[in-house]
């Protein structure tokens, strides 16, 4: 067992936060000139020939740097579906996609092309109108697509369960991205800002919080890093892993984007602190596919009726043997 | 990354997972713990065929009497007893706290004494560090260490000291200098728990039972050879010991909410549930998962790097709550039934006597508070608030 990233996934960790510093709006070319976009495509198709740990490090990366594009919808939600000249496309960063899962699609603004469920497989989205709605969030906007028509047929219907956990999983890991910027915001504070004569982080009334807001963040990153080595390895707990990762990242992140607010005071309720960006985010997180409460209820069918959990056999305790 | 076990760490836990199959006795599997765990020869005998399969003191060192394993064979060893609910060592506070101890800062005629005896849980240990006026704030202790004819005289008040009262030694932090205050002038004293003045009362804790103790010393004669480390330099010692006593520990804690965990889920099938409830367990499933592998990457940073990771340190604190409230959706599923007495209870009272158990689990062992204060303090890097 060995829960630590490679060096080389650490300094991949490095570049992303470095690059992310100097180019808050990176263009999806940039993206795959870094290499980005083809992470987990194979050599052959023009990728890196990486897994999902290695895309996992992006989520939170491009999470907590509130990054506006198409990386979620394409790699986070799309790929699964796609077949070898697209994910060649992709890697090269010639395409990008979204899938619509429900009437609110996400990245509808940034996204080239558009899949779409019919039946017993993913299409294409060909012709229709997209309106680009107005979100809370703004970095990551949702659209409704109008018209069109099932072009090429993608994939399989099949499919849709490893989205539902992939999707999940990047959406908890950019919670931890999230949550993280948030809680170094409030620490930042604490440490600095004096009341009655002492650095309020001083006062248990404010440093306990955030104790607790730190334990939400690791706990956030155990489970979301679990499901992330899960989907990477087709382990048979992803689903339920990235069922509980969501659930706990996502509710996490909006506490402690609040716990933060409040450490700020006046401060944190202002439009100009980021922290209303990260928090807007982290609402989103939450909302988007499943909520905390509804992954729960899929959760507990699982634990209790022993039924499954999106497909995969519940098997809650034991870690594989072998390997 | 990769979560699944070494082929190295699949075979160390077959062989134990088979040993435990074959070795621990029917009625000892699921013991509940509490006073009767203390009555009788079953824990002594069940301690000692640990020792003789190798599996006490697994980290020591081979010269020690341990068996010179890596941290991640303790991790094993203490998520596979406590998943076939196996009762721990008789002697933790010897092997979790007072061999450590003895390893870092005792002398070759101590360690040659002390370590193997209480490996082999032929003699057993406790703790004399809390006192009536000195709980959280440790460096308050006031017990006496008066120096006289080459050893000490000891005069004062322990509590809340489990297995005193089947001990063989203490290890206590003592005063030695009376001038003193706070950090200086502690020492640490190994002490005979059947020498002359040394008196134990057991305390009867909210449970019914007792656990825990209160020891007085009155004019207690410590032989100078019984000194760890130098004298005036007992609060160094003593860190020593709370470093251990919150090591791998995380490990068996998230296994026992792991075992708690199945049986809160047992009950719902058996007695349903509502939508509230199940969102609860819920809740208290995907944690405890949480905890597991936040130990997890504890332990790997510790295996590659010497040190634990700082996210360890919450551990014990996530259990702690974790525990109280999985016991008391417990009472809650029971309904009216978690009114009843030990005697007519469903399931012999097993979820009454654990939901008033875990309301110690955020007193032992450090407090809550005093936990949230070492985090925010020493991981997070906030100013210190003493």
């Amino acid at each position: 067992m060995d829960f630590t990233f490679t060096p080389e996934q650490e300094a991949l960790r490095e570049q992303a936060r470095e690059f992310l510093a100097a180019n808050p709006e990176p263009t999806w070319a940039q993206l795959a000139e870094l290499g980005w976009t083809g992470v987990s495509i194979a050599e052959e198709e023009g990728g890196a020939g990486l897994t999902f740990v290695e895309e996992a490090v992006l989520f939170e990366e491009l999470g907590r740097a509130l990054y506006h594009g198409p990386f979620f919808a394409t790699v986070g939600l799309s790929l699964p579906a796609l077949g070898a000249e697209d994910r060649a496309a992709v890697a090269a960063g010639e395409a990008s996609w979204t899938l619509a899962l429900g009437p609110l699609v996400p990245d509808l603004d940034t996204a080239a092309h558009v899949a779409i469920v019919g039946g017993d497989g993913i299409y294409e989205l060909e012709g229709g109108e997209r309106e680009i709605l107005e979100t809370t969030d703004t970095s990551r906007p949702l659209g409704v697509v109008r018209g069109g028509e099932a072009g090429r047929r993608l994939a399989d219907s099949t499919v849709l369960t490893a989205i539902e956990t992939r999707s999940r999983t990047a959406l908890a890991l950019e919670a931890c991205g999230i949550a993280r910027a948030a809680l170094e915001d409030a620490l930042e504070y604490a440490s600095s800002r004096e009341q009655f004569g002492k650095k309020i982080g001083v006062y248990q009334a404010v440093s306990h919080p955030l104790a607790d807001a730190y334990t939400h963040v690791e706990l956030s990153r155990s489970l979301a890093l679990w499901a992330a080595w899960c989907v990477a390895n087709d382990d048979p707990q992803a689903a339920i892993a990235g069922a509980a990762a969501k659930s706990y990242a996502g509710e996490s992140a909006v506490q402690v984007c609040e716990t933060a607010i409040q450490a700020l005071g006046g401060i944190g309720f202002t439009w100009e602190h980021r922290l209303h960006r990260l928090y807007k985010r982290a609402l989103w997180i939450e909302s988007f596919g499943a909520s905390g409460t509804a992954l729960r209820a899929e959760i507990a069918a699982s634990l209790i009726e022993e039924k499954t959990a999106s497909g995969t056999s519940p098997a809650p305790v034991t870690v594989a043997q072998g390997g | 990354m990769d979560l699944r076990d070494t082929p190295e760490e699949a075979a160390f836990r077959a062989a134990l997972r088979s040993w435990l199959e074959e070795n621990l006795p029917d009625d000892l599997a699921g013991h509940r713990g509490g006073a009767t765990r203390f009555e009788g020869p079953e824990m002594r005998e069940w301690s000692r065929a640990l020792f003789d399969a190798g599996y006490v003191g697994l980290t020591w060192p081979e010269e020690y009497g341990g068996g010179g394993a890596p941290y991640n064979h303790q991790a094993i060893f203490l998520e596979e007893m406590a998943r076939a609910e196996a009762p721990p060592h008789i002697g933790v506070i010897g092997i979790g706290m007072a061999g450590p101890t003895i390893i870092a800062h005792g002398t070759d005629v101590q360690k040659a004494r002390y370590l193997q005896p209480l490996l082999s849980a032929k003699e057993i240990w406790c703790q004399g560090f809390s006192e009536p006026g000195a709980g959280s704030d440790l460096a308050g202790v006031r017990t006496s260490a008066r120096v006289e004819n080459g050893g000490f005289v000891v005069n004062g008040q322990k509590v809340w000291s489990s297995f005193a009262h089947i001990a063989d030694f203490c290890i206590l932090l003592t005063r030695s200098d009376p001038e003193s205050s706070r950090h200086a002038g502690l020492t640490y004293l190994i002490v005979d728990m059947h020498a002359p003045g040394v008196e134990v009362r057991p305390l009867r804790q909210i449970t019914g039972e007792s656990e825990f103790n209160e020891i007085f010393f009155n004019d207690v004669h410590v032989p100078e050879e019984n000194l760890l480390g130098d004298v005036g330099s007992g609060w160094q010692v003593a860190m020593t010991t709370l470093l251990h006593e919150r090591g791998t520990l995380g490990f068996a804690l998230q296994a026992a909410l792991e075992v708690q965990i199945r049986k809160l889920v047992a009950l719902a099938r058996d007695r349903g549930a509502d939508t509230l409830q199940r969102d609860g367990i819920a809740r208290e499933w995907i944690e405890m998962q949480a905890v597991r592998f936040t130990n997890y990457r504890s332990l790997s940073t510790l295996m590659k790097t010497g040190m634990p990771g700082p996210e360890g340190s919450i551990s014990k604190l996530v259990w702690s709550e974790g525990n109280q409230r999985v016991t008391k959706l417990a009472l809650e599923i029971l309904g009216p039934d978690a009114a009843l007495g030990e005697g007519n209870a469903p399931y012999g009272g097993y979820w009454q006597y654990q939901q008033l158990r875990s309301r110690g689990n955020t007193i032992e062992a450090g407090t809550s508070e005093v936990l949230r204060n070492i985090v925010a303090e020493r991981v997070l890097g906030l100013p210190y608030s003493r």
